[in-house]
């Protein structure tokens, strides 16, 4: 071991100083954000930067009441619609890709990842068509239908290298004991892949709780509006009440921070192993 | 086999389906209707051929909108791969404590949890000419001459945007290049130590190098989200002031759904298009010659 010297001093200490500057620079707005949703509109104006002496908790009963309520509720419905369906036939399809003998495999592969490549801004005004003509525009289904095929391909390219790389010995006794394949796949194959599992439903998760583009173009009535598209909305009936759209806006973040603070080894291996942002 | 061949093709049919009907059908449309005149109300279409494309090139506020996703681009370039770099290479360091690191590495990481519409009405806000906390620190520096309306202000509306997006993500590319970092095998840092390497010539030697595969992805993700660009634009600015801040995705949903002129929105998104998949290819061809 070296003897530590001053130069080690001298550079811990501007390292620290400057990372604990960052996390002022991160934590600070938030933190104001947050005192600033606990004031009366009046309060704001005279002041954003003191910290109120009797908190109104109240703005975030109204921002409840005024629509968020609503907003939270189609958010987890069209979330967890989309997460099962996304990880249910990425799985299957995953599973399929994996053990298939076929020339037309890779073929098959290619085209599955390809999607990957492809941005949802450059499919946005077929899409929208193509809803109107199935008729299921401005439903929860003109959401839910895009979400899962964009997520398909990045759910199947991560549970394909996870199934590709599995033992098959144990799959091969369960064939030869008589399963079939579907019971191999989901008594003996599913239960040891959580790990990629719950990877794929985070992702997927967190990019329904962030789409903004496909719901406002896909839905026209506000009773169906997702958390994003429904602050959005928050910014123009609340041009008055700010202190109201400040509480809003911590409802609907806390969620998913509380996820990260349970999750966040799922949450940085998916992230990681994926590294598609938004 | 023969037959549980067929049940596995038949486990990967929904999901190709689904591919095929909501990502390929409408992708290859788009460049079918970009040859058109149409909206949304009738359906007398009219074939015009290349000519959304070349009122395109001739339209001032189409190279605005590039400018601005360029711009985007560098400056994540340098904020978000850059800096996060320099970031990641100091909490990797024998200057932090294990508590702290993973302390700092949660932190920095927070606002990318954050939705981007949260984000953008929170910056709304902090921009706010009157009540924001940017204004209100400058009066307290004593830099009041320096205050402006930050988004509406044409000098400044794009620079504030783009500033907010590297307080979002600087923190999630450090968290991708630290976890690069830590599969870098220790026994080099510990042969150039006995070589007496210093910390500088250790994060140039082997730190940069060992992660140049995770820096070349890093980079070419963001340079394709810079130009996926739509929330963070669209609920700050709108494209405003004055179309300074438009960017190829706020110019395209303009043209086709303010505007209803879908076949010219239909070729902007052809450019989308082109610009991020040939940006998607060179990631691969890359990642590919770095692995080998």
């Amino acid at each position: 071991m070296k003897k530590k010297n001053t130069s080690f001093y001298i550079n811990k200490i501007w390292i620290n100083v400057l990372l604990w500057i960052l996390v002022i620079v991160v934590i600070y707005p938030l933190f104001w954000i947050f005192i600033n949703s606990l004031k009366t509109n009046q309060n704001l104006f005279i002041n954003t930067f003191n910290i109120p002496t009797d908190p109104l908790f109240s703005n975030y009963v109204d921002a409840w009441n005024m629509g968020l309520s609503g907003y939270f509720l189609n958010s987890i419905i069209v979330g967890s619609i989309s997460i099962l369906a996304t990880v249910t036939i990425g799985a299957f399809c995953a599973y399929g890709l994996s053990r298939v003998e076929s020339k037309w495999k890779m073929m098959i592969y290619y085209l599955i990842i390809g999607g990957l490549l492809l941005s949802p801004q450059s499919a946005l005004i077929s899409l929208y068509r193509i809803l109107e003509f199935f008729h299921i525009y401005n439903t929860y289904l003109a959401m839910i239908l895009p979400y899962i095929a964009f997520r398909l391909p990045f759910a199947i390219f991560l549970m394909y290298t996870y199934f590709k790389d599995f033992p098959k010995e144990l799959e091969d006794s369960a064939l030869i004991d008589g399963c079939t394949t579907f019971t191999t796949f989901t008594k003996i194959v599913i239960p040891i892949s959580k790990p990629i599992l719950s990877t794929v439903s985070i992702m997927t998760a967190i990019f329904v709780w962030n789409e903004f583009l496909f719901a406002m173009v896909f839905l026209e009535d506000s009773k169906l509006y997702t958390i994003p598209i429904g602050l959005y909305n928050f910014k123009d009936a609340l041009t008055t009440n700010w202190t109201v759209l400040l509480a809003g806006i911590i409802i609907a973040t806390v969620p998913i921070i509380i996820l990260f603070l349970f999750m966040s080894k799922s949450f940085i291996r998916g992230l990681t192993e994926g590294s598609v942002k938004g | 086999m023969r037959k549980k061949n067929k049940t596995y093709l038949l486990y990967i049919l929904p999901a190709l389906l689904f591919i095929i009907i909501f990502v390929y059908v409408p992708i290859f449309q788009n460049f079918y209707f970009s040859l058109f005149n149409m909206n949304s109300y009738t359906d007398k279409w009219t074939f015009v051929g290349l000519s959304h494309y070349l009122n395109i090139v001739k339209d001032p506020i189409f190279y605005t909108a590039l400018k601005n996703n360029t711009l985007y681009a560098v400056f994540s370039l340098i904020f978000q791969v850059g800096f996060g770099l320099f970031l990641a290479i100091l909490l990797d360091s024998k200057f932090v404590g294990k508590k702290l690191k993973v302390l700092f590495r949660n932190i920095y990481f927070l606002p990318s949890l954050i939705s981007i519409t949260a984000v953008a009405l929170m910056f709304y806000f902090i921009y706010n000419p009157n009540i924001g906390m940017l204004n209100g620190f400058l009066d307290m520096l004593g830099l009041g001459q320096w205050k402006t309306a930050w988004l509406a202000n044409p000098n400044t509306a794009i620079y504030s945007v783009i500033a907010m997006s590297q307080w979002q993500y600087t923190g999630y590319i450090m968290v991708l290049l630290l976890v690069a970092i830590q599969k870098i095998p220790k026994d080099l840092y510990e042969a150039a130590e006995i070589d007496g390497a210093s910390e500088i010539q250790k994060a140039f030697h082997i730190t940069i190098p060992g992660v140049k595969g995770m820096l070349v992805a890093t980079s070419i993700i963001t340079v394709i989200g810079s130009f996926k660009l739509f929330t963070e634009v669209y609920v700050t600015t709108g494209g405003g002031p004055y179309n300074t801040t438009q960017v190829l995705g706020t110019y395209m949903y303009r043209s086709a759904f303010l505007f209803d002129e879908m076949g010219y929105g239909s070729a902007v998104a052809v450019i989308i298009f082109i610009i991020t998949f040939t940006t998607s290819l060179l990631q691969i061809k890359l990642s590919n010659r770095n692995k080998g």
